[in-house]
C-alpha cells in the first residue's frame, strides 16, 4: 500500500438523474503521471473535483496516501488543483497567486519567497514576478497555475485538461514540459484529457473512462497496442473496423474472414494471448498503418484487399483517403507526405490496401 | 450629417434641455440680487453666506450627514450580506428571497413610509432620528444588495474554488479573494445609498419627530413661507453635491479587475 498514492474505491456519483460516476475504482501509484482519458461527458472532471473535495461522492471512498477523504473539506485535502480556466486570482500579481497558498499555511516570509521564486523559476517565468494575470499569455498563465499548486508540495496535483486552452504548437511543447516537470519534483500528476496524443505522450499510465466507468488501465503502450473493448480502440485511433469470424489458429497469429469484404483469402491478424473460444470477431485497423498502392505487394504485406478511392484530402504533411471496400465497408488511410515522388491516387480509382498482422487488433464479440 | 442623425441630435438636446433646464434656472437664480426670485437684478453670492448663517439650517445638515452616514453603513453590511448568501441559494429559493428583497424598491415610497409609521407606533418607537435611520437603512438595503449582486454573479465561481483548493478557509477565501473583487461595487454602492439618504424626503417624512428635522425636510418648511433665495442656494448646493456622489459612484463601479 506504501506506494499508492491515491485510491479510488467504488465511486459513485450522481448529477440530478444523470449518473456522472458509475462504480469507479482507480488506484494511482505514488509519483507517476496518470491520465484519464475519454470523451467529454465521460465523467473525467466530476472525478477529479471529488478527489479536489469540491463534490461529494454518492457512494464510495477516497483514500490519499492511505488516509480516507471522506468529510475532508478541499481546503485541508493534501491535493492541488490546476483549473482548465486556470482561475488564477485577477487582483494578485503572478508572486502573490503562487504565494497564496504558503501564505495560507502561515509560511515564513524568508522561506516562502525562495519557494515561490523556485517555482516561477521551474515554470520559466522568474522574470514576471510582478505581473497581474491579464498582461500574461495564455501560456505564462497556465504556467503560473502549475507553479501555484507545485509549491506547496501537494501528494498530488490534478489537472483539469491542462493544454486545452493552448494552440496546437505550445501544446506540443508543454507536453513535453509538463512531464519534464513532474519527473523533476517526483509528485503524483492525475491529468484528465480528451486528447488521445496528450495522455499517451505524457502518461506513464492511462485510464480511458466513458459513461462514468473505466474501461482499461494500463501504459500508453499496452492501451495504444492491446485494447481491450471496442470503445477504447475507437478512442485511441482504430477507426477502421471489420467484423468477421476466425477460420485458423496459430501461436501468435490466426486467420480470419468477413462476408462484408471480398477477400481471396482470409486475413492475418495478431491474436491476444490466452486461448481463442469465440468464433464471431471484430477487427480493428488503424489508418495511419494502412497502404495503399497499385498492385497487391504480397511479398510485403500479410494481407491485401482491393479498395476504390472515394475521396482524397490533401492536408500539407499527410494524404487522406476515404476508400470503399465493399457497399457496408467504408475505411480511412492516412498516408505520410514523403515527397513529390510518392504515388498519388484520383478518385475513383481501384487500388489495394496493404498491412501486416500486428498493425490490427481483434476484439472478441 | 445624414436625416437620421440631425434627429437624433435634436431628440437628445431636447431631452438634455427638459431635464436639467430647470436645474439651470435655479443655480443661476441663487446668484440673484434681488429677494424676489422672478427677476434678475445681477449677481451675488449673498445668499451662500446667509445660509451659511443659519443655525437652524446647520443642524438640519448635520441632522442629514448622521443619517446618511450611519444608514448607509448598516445597509451596506446587510446588503452585501445579503448578496453573497442569496448567491450560494439554489435558484428555486434564490428567486422567492430576492423578490423579497427587492421589494422596497418596487412599492410606491409613500407605502414604505406609512407602513414603517404604523410599525413604529405600533411597538411605541418614539420618532426620532433613530427611526430615520432604520427608514433609510431599509430603503438603503436592496440598493445596495442589487448593485453587489451584479457584479457577484460576474465573478467565476472558480476563484473561490482555487482559494479553498490552495488552503483557505471559507471566511479567508470570501476575504482575500471574493471582497477585494467586489470592493468598486461596494464603494459604488455605498455612495449611492448615501446620496439617496442625504436627498430622500417622503421615508423621512413620515419617520421623523420632534427634533430629527433633516435638509430636505428643512427645504420643505421653508418653502411654505414662499421660495426665497436662500433655498434656491440650498438646492443648488444639495443638487450638486448629489450629482458629484451619483457621478463618483458610477465612475468607480466602471472599474474592471
Amino acid at each position: 500500500m506504501a506506494d499508492t498514492s491515491v485510491e479510488l474505491r467504488d465511486l459513485v456519483k450522481y448529477h440530478g438523474a444523470t449518473l456522472a460516476v458509475d462504480h469507479l475504482s482507480l488506484e494511482v501509484r505514488a509519483g507517476e503521471f496518470f491520465s484519464i482519458l475519454g470523451p467529454s461527458g465521460a465523467g473525467k472532471t466530476t472525478t477529479l473535483r471529488l478527489v479536489g473535495g469540491f463534490e461529494r461522492p454518492d457512494r464510495g471512498e477516497i483514500l490519499v496516501e492511505g488516509r480516507s477523504m471522506q468529510n475532508v473539506p478541499p481546503n485541508l485535502r493534501p491535493v492541488n488543483l490546476v483549473f482548465q480556466t486556470y482561475a488564477l486570482f485577477p487582483h494578485m500579481t503572478v508572486f502573490n497567486n503562487v504565494a497564496f497558498g504558503l501564505e495560507m499555511r502561515r509560511i515564513r516570509r524568508a522561506e516562502l519567497r525562495s519557494r515561490v521564486s523556485a517555482a516561477l523559476d521551474m515554470v520559466k517565468l522568474s522574470d514576471k514576478h510582478s505581473r497581474l494575470p491579464s498582461q500574461l499569455s495564455g501560456g505564462e498563465q497556465q504556467r503560473v497555475a502549475l507553479a501555484r499548486a507545485l509549491v506547496n508540495r501537494p501528494a498530488v496535483v490534478l489537472l483539469d485538461e491542462p493544454l486545452g486552452a493552448l494552440d496546437q504548437q505550445l501544446r506540443q511543447e508543454m507536453q513535453l514540459e509538463l512531464k519534464a516537470i513532474q519527473k523533476q519534483v517526483g509528485i503524483t500528476f492525475i491529468c484528465v484529457t480528451h486528447h488521445q496524443e496528450e495522455a499517451l505522450t505524457m502518461s506513464d499510465r492511462v485510464a480511458v473512462m466513458n459513461h462514468g466507468r473505466v474501461l482499461q488501465v494500463g501504459s500508453p503502450q499496452e492501451v495504444y497496442e492491446s485494447p481491450t473493448s471496442e470503445v477504447v480502440a475507437r478512442f485511441i485511433g482504430l477507426s477502421n473496423h471489420l467484423s468477421g469470424r476466425i477460420v485458423t489458429v496459430g501461436g501468435t497469429t490466426c486467420r480470419i474472414t468477413s462476408p462484408d469484404i471480398p477477400t481471396t483469402q482470409p486475413l492475418l491478424v495478431r491474436r491476444p494471448p490466452g486461448p481463442m473460444e469465440a468464433n464471431r470477431v471484430m477487427l480493428l485497423l488503424r489508418p495511419e498503418r494502412l497502404h495503399v498502392s497499385q498492385d497487391a505487394q504480397a511479398g510485403r504485406f500479410d494481407n491485401a484487399v482491393s479498395a476504390r478511392i472515394e475521396k482524397v484530402t490533401y492536408t500539407g504533411s499527410e494524404m487522406q483517403y476515404l476508400l470503399r471496400l465493399s457497399d457496408s465497408v467504408l475505411w480511412r488511410a492516412r498516408l505520410p507526405n514523403s515527397g513529390a515522388r510518392q504515388e498519388r491516387f484520383r478518385v475513383g480509382e481501384a487500388v489495394f490496401l496493404c498491412w501486416n498482422a500486428d498493425d490490427g487488433v481483434i476484439l472478441t464479440e | 450629417m445624414n436625416r437620421g442623425r440631425i434627429w437624433l441630435r435634436s431628440a437628445s438636446l431636447a431631452n438634455l434641455l427638459f431635464l436639467y433646464l430647470p436645474i439651470a434656472v435655479l443655480i443661476l437664480f441663487s446668484f440673484n440680487a434681488s429677494r424676489l426670485s422672478a427677476t434678475w437684478q445681477g449677481g451675488t453670492f449673498r445668499w451662500y453666506l446667509v445660509l451659511v448663517e443659519d443655525q437652524a439650517l446647520l443642524a438640519a445638515v448635520h441632522n442629514s450627514l448622521v443619517v446618511a452616514a450611519v444608514s448607509t453603513f448598516l445597509a451596506t453590511v446587510l446588503g452585501v450580506s445579503a448578496a453573497v448568501g442569496l448567491e450560494r441559494l439554489p435558484a428555486g429559493r434564490r428567486w422567492t428571497v430576492e423578490g423579497a428583497l427587492l421589494l422596497p424598491l418596487v412599492i410606491p415610497e409613500v407605502m414604505l413610509g406609512v407602513a414603517l409609521l404604523l410599525f413604529f407606533v405600533m411597538i411605541k418607537v418614539p420618532l426620532s432620528l433613530v427611526t430615520v435611520t432604520i427608514g433609510h437603512t431599509v430603503w438603503n438595503v436592496p440598493i445596495v444588495a442589487v448593485i453587489v449582486q451584479a457584479r457577484l454573479q460576474k465573478l467565476d465561481s472558480r476563484l473561490v474554488e482555487a482559494a479553498l483548493d490552495l488552503g483557505a478557509t471559507p471566511w479567508q477565501a470570501f476575504r482575500r479573494v471574493t471582497l477585494p473583487l467586489l470592493t468598486p461595487a461596494i464603494i459604488g454602492a455605498v455612495l449611492m445609498a448615501f446620496t439617496l439618504s442625504l436627498d430622500d424626503f417622503i421615508v423621512t417624512f413620515f419617520t421623523a419627530g420632534p427634533g430629527s428635522t433633516t435638509l430636505p425636510l428643512k427645504v420643505y418648511s421653508m418653502i411654505k413661507s414662499g421660495v426665497s433665495p436662500e433655498i434656491n442656494a440650498l438646492s443648488a448646493m444639495l443638487v450638486l453635491i448629489s450629482m458629484a456622489l451619483i457621478g463618483l459612484s458610477l465612475l468607480v463601479q466602471r472599474q474592471r479587475h
